[in-house]
């Protein structure tokens, strides 16, 4: 046996060689096709290949395109390109670099960033290539150079298209920014489409609507001579402009209600109720983009990052607040579809709720309770214990699936970057994420919206908007269109989808609402209007938990450990036309600070006046105002 | 019969192929120190690769034939699952397809398979006595076939052509008859029509300018003229080094990665490219002199393999660069600048060094099978 597996390793040996010698002789065949070819370029066509090398002065030059506009809904720019003009070296005609720095210095000013970053940018590129040195040259400095410029071979004046943000602070957040292409951006984008553009969107809509505002590049062939200087164009394909954006976003109602906020932290989402566009977006304080269009420096990044009111978090798109009482109404209305509770049921409430063989006290926020209470009365008097006990007849499974449907829990689908969904609590995510069991008084505190339930000034405004529109729910839109030159404008949909709501429940709801704002118990009577009717709920989120025998003091609490303030409503109540939310950071309660917000960005849209001051100094009333 | 072992047969390396490594790295790096402008930064960072990727040759030669073997399997299941895995992502991302981040670490799966796939194919047809039936043959196939496919779908076509001609080459070695082999090309020619409606529009376009680049003289058919007119106007002794104006008046995209072969022949000239060739050529030739000296099949077919996959990566890069073959992204051994593909190559070099200077660690020069009943 031994024997014959031996001569089969010998036999295999012996294959193995004349296989390897067979990969031998195609090796060198192969090989010799490769030499023959390349000879073939280099001896017998060197000629033709030297003289077309000689003459090969042809560069093809990338067109990048020009970045479409964006303009509000009424067309006032909020996205342009400026002119900027450039003060450029190219690396390899420098001889003495510092020398050239220094009498360049002597002309215009040159900060020791400047070098930084000519340095940094030198390195990563070619010699070929021209570096820019000083940005953002003024009129009379061009004047200057051009004058000394014979005697600086190496220097350039080069006209970029710069992203300019003419309004500022006001549209940071939802507009974003453009920035330098980084390398992580590098390896993902299609390189061939972005040669020529050093710029791409970053955050917001600019990044949302990157493939729509970048364009195509385009391409011309250049005659060069010897030293790469262009002689003439050849042959050209102009690139194609990105497309112009039209926002259903509406300035003038967005710095209104960025005054209406005024210093305090917060956000504002206001939408149409019948299209989902997105009317104002804005979260207090905002920032600057234009800085970060060219790279922000350092120190002015580290005191934005480090601000202790985080003026780069964008509150209304990515600020998860636990909705508080703002939640009422949609619970009340799982109610009612469910037929849980029927509109006249009354359900009497003593200040406090117990589970039944659980000693745990739920307490109302008013101490007393408010005796017997209806559907109605449970949302203008904002009752929390009708809401223990409805929550309760629910189940936490009926109560997440209905609020589901108005996207509790997840994103809205905004066409923003960065969104984020909140969180509504469920036995499958306390599951996963705690590894425990779902207790029965946790529903109770979903109920009234607090615990680890989470939603975003968005998620509310949206949701409310559904309840405005007749129970619609519509995916927000920031962007209305898009318009390319003279081309119709093409429009961007806002995909909605009926909620199948029974109209008299939510007739029941939004009546309710109505009167949070008209009867005189309602918790935000102060901000009715003579001219026009409001529907809205207030809300306070806890931001620090109150023990069992404790009571809230407002004036003893920190300021920062203050409740939120929430506000969702809309208006006019007939025919709704604009759906909004309020989140005041730390305001303490809704109604006395988030619905006079509210009502200053609904008197700015309805009635076109601009905003009085909003928020006063909070009142002696307010402790019978909360909820 | 027993010699003291040399320092190099301790190391388990094999003095001639390293030094024509070395010397063929050496070349290569001369070539690049001009393509990149002479940046002394990115020269640093190519040296950096280098002396990592001769590293891990090194290491991976000290590792024993036994226990690459019983590697074998887990890599390439590795390698698979993880290209599912990018594939799966990179559809709900959308975006970076071909990288799997975890975290510190980023790679590419397909790396890991230009060695997973001759391992598997060298152990599996090893497990019983060579040439392999018709049986045998097919399930080799089917083994190549599923990354290769996996890799082109990325799309990576450069990729999928070295794994799917990794496998085909211990295929080869193995004995694979040369009927089959036959059968197999006729199948190959009557399946080019299938294969040309699954190619996604900018593989076809390659393919189509490789035949006649004014096609699209923007497009892919301008690295085509450009490299073709680097390359002639070099001529039998070249401008000289760093002279290239092709070259440097950046007329030639991509110059220093995958087209970094016409920088050589137009700066270098037809010398320079015969010695870069002729360095090539020693290194197959021993790879596969190696090879032929291996105790078992499964060494003898892993270490034939990876010298053929070699020449498949020399061979399809200058036949690209030189407008013979359809652009496709594969690197110049050795030469171009980038990091992960040279790691993988030498990895290879360890492999085979690992499986001739091992003497019989594989049990008896076994033969890769279950050990004979007697």
């Amino acid at each position: 046996m031994a024997g014959s597996w031996f001569h089969a390793d010998v036999d295999e040996r012996r294959a193995f060689t004349r296989r390897a010698w067979a990969a031998a002789i195609l090796a060198i065949l192969l090989l010799l096709v490769v030499v023959a070819r390349v000879a073939q370029l280099q001896v017998q066509k060197h000629q033709h290949f030297s003289t077309l090398s000689q003459d090969n002065r042809v560069r093809l030059e990338p067109l990048p395109p020009v970045r479409g506009l964006i303009y509000d809904s009424h067309g006032v720019p909020l996205a342009t390109n400026e002119p900027s003009f450039t003060l450029t070296l190219t690396p390899y005609k420098v001889k003495n670099a510092e020398a050239l720095f220094a009498e360049l210095a002597a002309i215009v000013p040159i900060a020791e960033a400047d070098l930084k970053r000519y340095e940094r940018l030198r390195r990563q590129g070619s010699p070929y290539q021209a570096i820019p040195l000083r940005l953002h040259l003024t009129e009379v400095e061009i004047a200057r150079l051009s004058l000394e410029g014979h005697r600086f071979p190496a220097m350039d004046i080069r006209t970029d298209l710069l992203r300019t943000y003419p309004q500022g602070p006001l549209t940071g957040h939802v507009l974003g920014y453009v920035g330098r292409i980084d390398e992580d951006e590098l390896k993902r984008i299609d390189q061939g489409a972005y040669r020529g553009t050093d710029f791409i969107g970053k955050t917001g809509l600019e990044k949302a609507y990157e493939a729509v505002l970048h364009g195509q590049v385009g391409y011309r062939q250049v005659e060069v001579n010897a030293k790469g200087r262009v002689l003439r164009t050849l042959e050209s394909q102009p690139p194609v402009p990105g497309k112009d954006l039209r926002l259903h976003l509406d300035i003038r109602l967005q710095r209104d209600a960025a005054a209406a906020l005024g210093q305090r932290r917060g956000a504002v989402a206001a939408l149409d109720p019948r299209t989902g566009g997105v009317l104002a977006l804005v979260s207090n304080p905002g920032f600057d983009p234009n800085p970060f269009v060219e790279g922000i420096g350092t120190q002015e990044y580290a005191a934005l990052r480090d601000d202790p009111d985080v003026p780069l978090f964008d509150r209304a798109l990515r600020g998860q607040y636990p909705p508080g009482s703002t939640i009422k109404p949609f619970i009340a209305l799982a109610g009612l579809e469910s037929g849980v509770i029927t509109p006249r049921q009354a359900k009497h409430c003593s200040g406090a709720y117990q589970l039944p063989g659980q000693s745990h006290r739920y307490r109302d926020w008013r101490r007393g309770g408010h005796g017997s209470v209806d559907l109605r009365r449970s949302i203008v008097e904002s009752c929390d214990v009708y809401y223990y006990d409805l929550a309760h007849d629910l189940g936490i499974d009926r109560l997440g699936d209905f609020l589901g449907k108005f996207h509790f829990g997840r994103k809205t689908g905004v066409d923003l970057a960065g969104e984020l969904g909140g969180l509504l609590p469920s036995r499958e995510w306390k599951r996963r994420v705690r590894n425990q069991a779902w207790y029965p008084g946790e529903t109770l505190i979903v109920g009234i919206g607090q615990g680890a339930f989470l939603a975003t000034p968005l998620q509310l405004a949206a949701a409310t908007a559904a309840l405005a529109n007749g129970g619609r729910y519509l995916e927000p839109r920031v962007a209305k269109s898009m318009e390319a030159g003279a081309d119709q404008p093409e429009a961007i949909p806002a995909p909605g989808r009926p909620l199948g709501l029974d109209p008299s429940h939510l007739e029941d709801v939004v009546q309710a609402m109505i009167q949070v704002v008209e009867s005189p118990r309602g918790t935000a009577k102060r901000i009715r209007s003579p001219a026009y009717r409001i529907a809205g709920k207030t809300g306070t989120a806890q931001v620090f938990t109150v023990g069992q025998k404790e009571t809230y003091k407002e004036k003893q609490v920190a300021e920062r450990k203050r409740d939120h303030a929430l506000f969702v409503a809309f208006a006019p109540v007939e025919d709704p036309r604009i759906a909004l939310a309020v989140v005041v950071e730390n305001g303490g309660h809704g109604g006395a600070v988030a619905a006079p917000v509210a009502r200053a960005v609904l008197d700015s849209y309805l009635l076109g006046t601009g905003p009085a001051g909003a928020l006063g100094e909070p009142g002696e009333e307010e402790a019978e105002d909360g909820d | 019969m027993v010699r003291p072992l040399s320092l190099a047969q301790r190391l388990h390396l094999d003095l001639p192929l390293l030094f024509a490594l070395l010397l063929a790295a050496g070349y290569g790096l001369l070539v690049l120190y001009s393509a990149i402008d002479q940046d002394p930064e990115r020269l640093e960072a190519q040296l950096v690769r280098l002396g990592l990727a001769f590293t891990v040759m090194v290491v991976v030669a000290q590792v024993p034939p036994a226990l690459w073997r019983r590697l074998a399997v887990p890599l390439y299941l590795a390698g698979v699952l993880t290209l599912v895995a990018v594939l799966l992502v990179g559809e709900i991302g959308k975006g970076a397809q071909r990288w799997l981040d975890l975290g510190v670490l980023r790679f590419q799966p397909s790396e890991l398979l230009k060695l997973g796939v001759p391992l598997l194919l060298a152990w599996f047809l090893a497990l019983r006595p060579l040439p392999p039936g018709a049986w045998r043959t097919l399930g080799a196939l089917v083994l190549t076939a599923l990354p290769a496919v996996l890799i082109a779908r990325q799309p990576d076509l450069g990729t999928a052509l070295l794994v799917g001609s990794a496998g085909l080459a211990v295929l080869f070695l193995a004995g694979l008859s040369w009927r089959l082999i036959a059968f197999l090309g006729v199948t190959a020619a009557a399946l080019a029509p299938l294969l040309w409606s699954q190619m996604l529009d900018y593989q076809k376009n390659r393919v189509l300018t490789l035949f006649d680049p004014e096609r699209d003289p923007l497009g892919t058919g301008y690295h085509i003229i450009q490299s073709q007119i680097a390359i002639g106007s070099g001529g039998v002794y070249g401008k000289g080094w760093g002279l290239g104006t092709q070259s440097h008046l950046e007329f030639l995209p991509e110059r220093s990665t995958d087209f970094i072969f016409a920088v050589l022949g137009e700066e270098l000239g037809l010398f320079g490219v015969l010695a870069l060739l002729g360095l090539y050529l020693f290194i197959v030739f021993r790879g596969l002199y190696l090879a032929s000296q291996c105790q078992d099949s499964f060494g003898r077919l892993l270490a034939g393999g990876l010298t053929l996959v070699f020449f498949v990566y020399l061979f399809v890069n200058t036949g690209m660069v030189s407008g013979l073959l359809p652009v496709v992204g594969v690197p110049l051994p050795l030469v171009s600048y980038g990091g992960t593909s040279m790691v993988t190559l030498l990895a290879g070099f360890g492999l085979i060094m690992s499986m001739y200077t091992h003497p019989g660690a594989t049990g008896r020069g076994g033969g890769g099978r279950i050990l004979p009943r007697w």
